[in-house]
């Protein structure tokens, strides 16, 4: 085995390939190879680093130097110096707001010292293309450990860890799995649920760029331990780079014999298939995933029957999200004590998070359950760039509430976002500053789910029109006192009677700016004015400044 | 002992089946829950809401429609909680539907109006947001009015999974959901077979019949017309119910004398052209069996499977009798043999048909359905609009005595009558058949196994060595059955007979609403009822359509059978262009 005396690992994730990471890779092997380093110096293109804002990132190892938003004007200077000579490149280095020095090594970016990395332990650190790299760092050994023993103890396993399911609802991933296995009939399926379509979540793409193995080899094991030889991943068609990896991943597995007929020759069978969604953020509702993934219509169906029950093709399914398939393998290979080591007692593990809006670190996190919303926000966040002021933090995506400075402590699991009006879901963290209009923000998000509403039962259809017009009333200086009453009848009812978790949902963020700043909704029906001077034909206050304001797009 | 569980709803302790809804439950124990989507004969959508309730230890509130009982579940209807989502779910629905009720097909039969009354709807608190959408009125038989629609999917359970035509389906999503056709065609462009099966099944004004009583009472008020009315064989146990009657109540007379009452010059009978059909048809099938024509024989007498069988088999229209329906027979006897016998110029004879039917709308007007020049028949009446007539005229339809039928055209047997039931042509023709065959009497008349409700229905009669062997499908998903059979050449039948609509015409697209499963049966019923206290029971025994062959037509598949009563089919493309 051919030994390298250093390893430059350039972040491929979306974010990064978007800003140009590949271009920069090139320049790197072009420049090493030129200088005569090729035999000493290995590139590696890794899944994401989790620091989006602030690619393409490059890290160079042994030491653990991170150098932030490289172009290919700076690579000769960098191989140059840091590859050929030994010394860093300091003006490439990162730099935090707080600390005006440049950061040496990774471990000691405030970004990472309070993450823990389970989920992600392979991002940004192996090669997703490369089952091998998956393998040389505990790949497979999991789905091997489980193999050899009887599926009863993976699902006890997995219910001892306390698992709960990460794409939004919270529920029991090993109860789930102990239906799942209980369900009778010779076929069943599991499904991975990758129709990812929160606003500001790119938790499971990420994780999917980064570690496609991990998904395969938890659904293999899930497959084991609830009697199911098929699996499928309905992932959302835009995602191109997870579908590439997945297919990829797949192939090889197929090949090494991780998949397919018999596998490590204990008479398992299971494989998975790939199944694109087509952009209806309403098939990441389990059912209508189903719906879709059979070809038709994506509507949710009536529960119960639940899908371990009725799930896909009529056949009992168990469907877990990929961040609650991507802890799978650590939970086998390190024991339920040790998960329920990291986190609260209500929701052990870890959760992932994406950081975006007007925060100075956007990107990929991952913190143990119960972290604050402050910790998150100021000591891996970065705080409000520009010098501005927190106004709140939408938790859980666009379907979740919108919490104030007040609730800047509260921990963050399922359960307590849940009761502060919130949501944990699935792990969106958009963060806005004073600029920001309450009411015109709670516009925009009540116009998504007018976009998203499948239709198909009545308050959800028609309410998510009346919600949208009437705070398009507030914003335009046509509201009224009984808008106002109108708005918190309807947020009641599609809370309370919309048939799946979409329409149930609207409402929170209604709710919650409803509650923690009422002033500002009666600012613009009694004074029809806008005190941020957002809604343009209001009276106002002068709109500061853009300067500072971190937010693109 | 069916299983049976426990639970409490508003605070009454209840006994429910294991499995059945809370809807199903409460009914069952007198404690009403307002319903909307729901519809007896179909699945449960659980989409309007309307039903909802709340259930100990639920999160939210639960669809009364589809959630299961359970032991010691704990249910409540009524708090204000549950009023306030009820209420705010029908003002939703009512600011974007249009208020002219006045002038709506369904004013007084509209679910959505009796459920804003039972609420005690005054007020309209959301904002109006009308849809901008038109109506479609390419059909001839249908007239759909999207506006007017609450999205409830009815009308799309019944033509995707009931007839399995497929026309109908949800379009666009969240408020933008409308239920349509592929590209938004009209019903004339698609491959709508104008059953109305959804006109029945849609609880407001969104999808109806094309109305054809202005026209008629146009020619009813023109002293140069002599109009003639023919009453199709179901619509004389389906009328009473216009008003207030109960389902299978028979009034045949009273229709007859209602229809005189309106003016009509003539009350004629499709009875008598269903016995016709008998002896065409049932020679048909002889001549095909005895000269190895093309088996099996498929009834032709209902329009809506016989543009089905032309869009969806059109390799099987060989099988297709070339029969006219009893309709256009009658049609084309008004026009020629009745004419000539009552001195008329056929231009000035005015045909009107009541059907049960408002494909029948569409088959009137088919171009190949003209004897002469002359439209067959001038205007199709479904029930529904009958009834609309009478009211208008202030016929006080209850208090009419009973008359009969004006001769000639008028006089029929049992045989005719139970073609308003599915089953009813087979046994007809069965009763014609064995006694053509043997010559001998038919002991039973009652081929009981080719009767009710059951999807496909099948029956052998043997006639001296010969085993005519019979299959009855009704309802377009059934016909889709044995259609799949014949054309894969599975089906071992000599005779099928097809209505397009479940129960047959008893249960029509034309029909008073509600028409339900439970409604068919009683109509069924009350239709065989009338079989049997008929005199005569058997088509070749009517003795006026002996006297129809003996001075006009010579006989059965003769040349002027030909001409008048037989048609040929065009192959529909599955997927208009």
């Amino acid at each position: 085995m051919h030994l390298y005396r250093a390893h430059v690992l350039v972040c491929a994730g979306t974010n990064c390939s978007l800003k140009g990471h590949r271009a920069v890779r090139e320049a790197l092997t072009g420049e090493i190879v030129g200088r005569g380093l090729g035999g000493e110096v290995k590139v590696v293109e890794t899944g994401c680093f989790g620091l989006c804002e602030q690619g393409p990132t490059i890290v160079v190892y042994p030491e653990g130097v991170l150098y932030c938003r490289v172009r290919v004007e700076d690579v000769p200077e960098l191989v140059g110096s840091h590859l050929l000579k030994g010394r860093r490149v300091e003006r490439l280095m990162y730099r935090e707001p707080a600390r005006p020095v440049a950061v040496q090594t990774v471990p000691e970016l405030g970004y990472f010292r309070k993450q823990v990395r389970v989920v992600l332990e392979n991002c940004g650190i192996i090669d997703p293309d490369s089952l091998e790299e998956y393998i040389g760092h505990g790949g497979y050994a999991a789905l091997a450990r489980v193999l050899g023993g009887e599926p009863a103890a993976v699902v006890a396993e997995v219910k001892a860890s306390g698992l709960r399911g990460r794409g939004g609802a919270g529920f029991p991933a090993g109860l789930k799995w102990e239906f799942g296995a209980r369900a009778p009939g010779p076929v069943k399926y599991v499904v991975c649920n990758a129709d990812e379509g929160e606003p500001g979540t790119f938790k499971d793409r990420l994780i999917l760029e980064g570690d496609p193995h991990r998904i395969l080899e938890g659904m293999a094991i899930c497959g084991f331990a609830t009697g199911s030889r098929q699996g499928y991943i309905y992932i959302r068609g835009e995602y191109g780079l997870s579908i590439s990896r997945l297919e990829h991943s797949i192939r090889n597995a197929r090949e090494l014999g991780l998949l397919g007929r018999n596998i490590f020759d204990s008479g398992f069978d299971f494989d998975v298939e790939v199944r694109f969604g087509a952009g209806a953020y309403v098939c990441g509702e389990e059912t209508a995933l189903f719906e879709s993934l059979e070809g038709k219509r994506g509507e949710p169906r009536i529960k119960p029957p639940y899908p371990t029950e009725v799930g896909l093709f009529g056949r009992p399914t168990v469907i877990n999200n990929v961040e609650t398939l991507a802890n799978i393998p650590s939970i086998v290979n390190r024991g339920a004590a040790w998960y329920r080591g990291i986190g609260t007692d209500a929701c052990p593990g870890t959760k992932v998070f994406t950081l975006t809006g007007d925060i100075v670190n956007e990107g990929l996190i991952e913190v143990p359950m119960g972290i604050t919303l402050r910790e998150v926000i100021y000591d891996i966040g970065g705080g409000i760039p520009g010098g501005r002021r927190f106004k709140m933090a939408q938790t859980g995506g666009t379907s979740g509430g919108c919490l104030p400075e007040s609730l800047l402590d509260v921990p963050m699991d399922f359960d307590r976002l849940a009761a502060a009006g919130s949501a944990l879901g699935s792990g969106a963290l958009l963060v806005m500053d004073d600029t920001h209009c309450i009411v015109d923000v709670t516009r925009v998000f009540s116009r998504f789910f007018l976009h998203e509403s499948c239709g198909q039962c009545a308050p959800c259809r028609e309410g998510t029109l009346q919600l949208h017009h009437i705070l398009e009333r507030f914003t335009t200086g046509r509201g009224s006192r009984d808008d106002l009453r109108l708005l918190g009848r309807l947020a009641k009812t599609l809370a309370g009677a919309s048939l799946c978790p979409l329409g149930q949902s609207v409402p929170l963020s209604v709710l919650t700016t409803l509650k923690h700043f009422e002033p500002e909704y009666l600012a613009h029906i009694d004074e029809r004015a806008c005190p941020t001077g957002t809604c343009r034909p209001l009276a106002g206050g002068v709109k500061p400044a853009a300067a500072g304001n971190g937010r693109r797009g | 002992m069916k299983d049976r569980v426990r639970l409490t709803i508003d605070g009454h302790e209840i006994l429910a089946e294991r499995g059945s809804s809370i809807l199903a439950a409460a009914r069952e124990a007198g404690i009403a829950i307002p319903t909307l989507c729901h519809h007896p004969d179909q699945r449960v959508k659980a989409l309007c809401r309307i039903c909802v309730v709340e259930v100990e230890r639920s999160r939210t509130l639960q669809a009364a429609c589809a959630f299961p009982v359970a032991d010691g579940m704990v249910v409540r209807t009524r708090s204000p909680a549950i009023r306030e989502a009820r209420r705010t779910i029908l003002e939703l629905i009512i600011a974007r539907h249009p208020l002219d009720c006045l002038q709506c097909a369904r004013n007084l039969h509209c679910e959505l109006q009796t459920l804003a009354e039972r609420m005690g709807v005054r007020d309209a608190n959301f904002h109006r947001l009308d849809k901008s959408i038109e109506q479609d009125t390419s059909s001839p038989s249908l007239v759909r009015d999207p506006a007017k629609c609450v999205v409830c999917r009815r009308c799309v359970e019944t033509c995707q999974e009931v007839q399995q035509v497929g026309v109908l389906f949800p379009l666009y999503r969240g408020a933008d959901t409308i239920i349509g056709t592929a590209g938004e065609r009209g019903l004339l462009d698609a491959v709508c077979t104008m059953c109305g099966q959804c006109s029945l099944t849609c609880p407001t004004g969104a999808i109806v019949e094309r109305d054809h009583t202005r026209q008629v009472w146009e020619a009813l008020g023109d002293p140069d017309k002599h109009v003639v009315v023919q009453t199709a064989p179901a619509t004389r146990v389906t009328i009473g119910e216009e008003f207030g009657m109960e389902p299978g109540s028979i009034v045949t007379g009273k229709l007859v004398a209602a229809l005189r009452r309106l003016g009509f010059d003539r009350v004629f009978d499709t009875d008598f052209t269903a016995d016709l059909t008998i002896l065409e048809e049932a020679h048909e099938l002889l001549h095909r069996v005895k000269a190895g024509g093309v088996l099996p024989l498929i009834t032709s007498c209902s329009p809506g499977w016989v543009k089905y069988v032309e869009h969806f088999f059109p390799q099987l229209l060989p099988n297709v009798s070339t029969c006219k329906s009893p309709q256009q027979m009658f049609g084309a006897l008004a026009k020629t043999y009745y004419a000539q016998r009552a001195g008329m110029d056929p231009a000035d004879i005015y045909v009107v048909s009541v059907m049960p039917c408002t494909a029948k709308k569409f088959e009137a007007g088919r171009p190949e359905m003209t004897a002469g020049g002359h439209p067959d028949v001038d205007a199709v009446l479904t029930s529904r609009e009958l009834g609309r007539m009478l009211r208008e005229a202030g016929i006080d339809f209850l208090d009419l005595p009973e008359e009969d039928y004006d001769l000639p055209l008028g006089i029929s047997t049992g045989a005719g009558v139970i073609f308003g039931a599915s089953g009813g042509v087979m046994e007809a023709a069965l009763r014609t058949a064995y006694e053509t065959i043997t010559g001998r009497a038919l002991e039973n008349l009652d081929i009981t196994a080719v009767r009710g409700l059951d999807g496909i229905k099948e029956a052998a009669i043997e006639a001296d060595g010969l085993v005519v062997k019979a299959a009855v499908g009704h309802g377009l998903g059934n016909a889709r059955k044995l259609c799949e059979l014949v054309a894969g050449g599975s089906a071992d039948y000599h005779f099928i007979e097809i209505m397009g609509c479940p129960g047959g015409c008893i249960g029509g697209g034309g029909q008073p609403i509600p028409t339900t499963n439970a409604i068919r049966r009683r109509r069924m019923d009350a239709i065989y009822e009338v079989d049997r206290n008929m005199p005569i029971r058997k088509s070749h025994e009517n003795q006026v359509v002996k006297a129809l062959y003996a001075e006009f037509l010579g006989r059965p598949l003769g040349e002027k059978s030909h001409q008048l009563l037989h048609t040929h089919y065009q192959p529909r493309e599955r997927y208009p262009t």
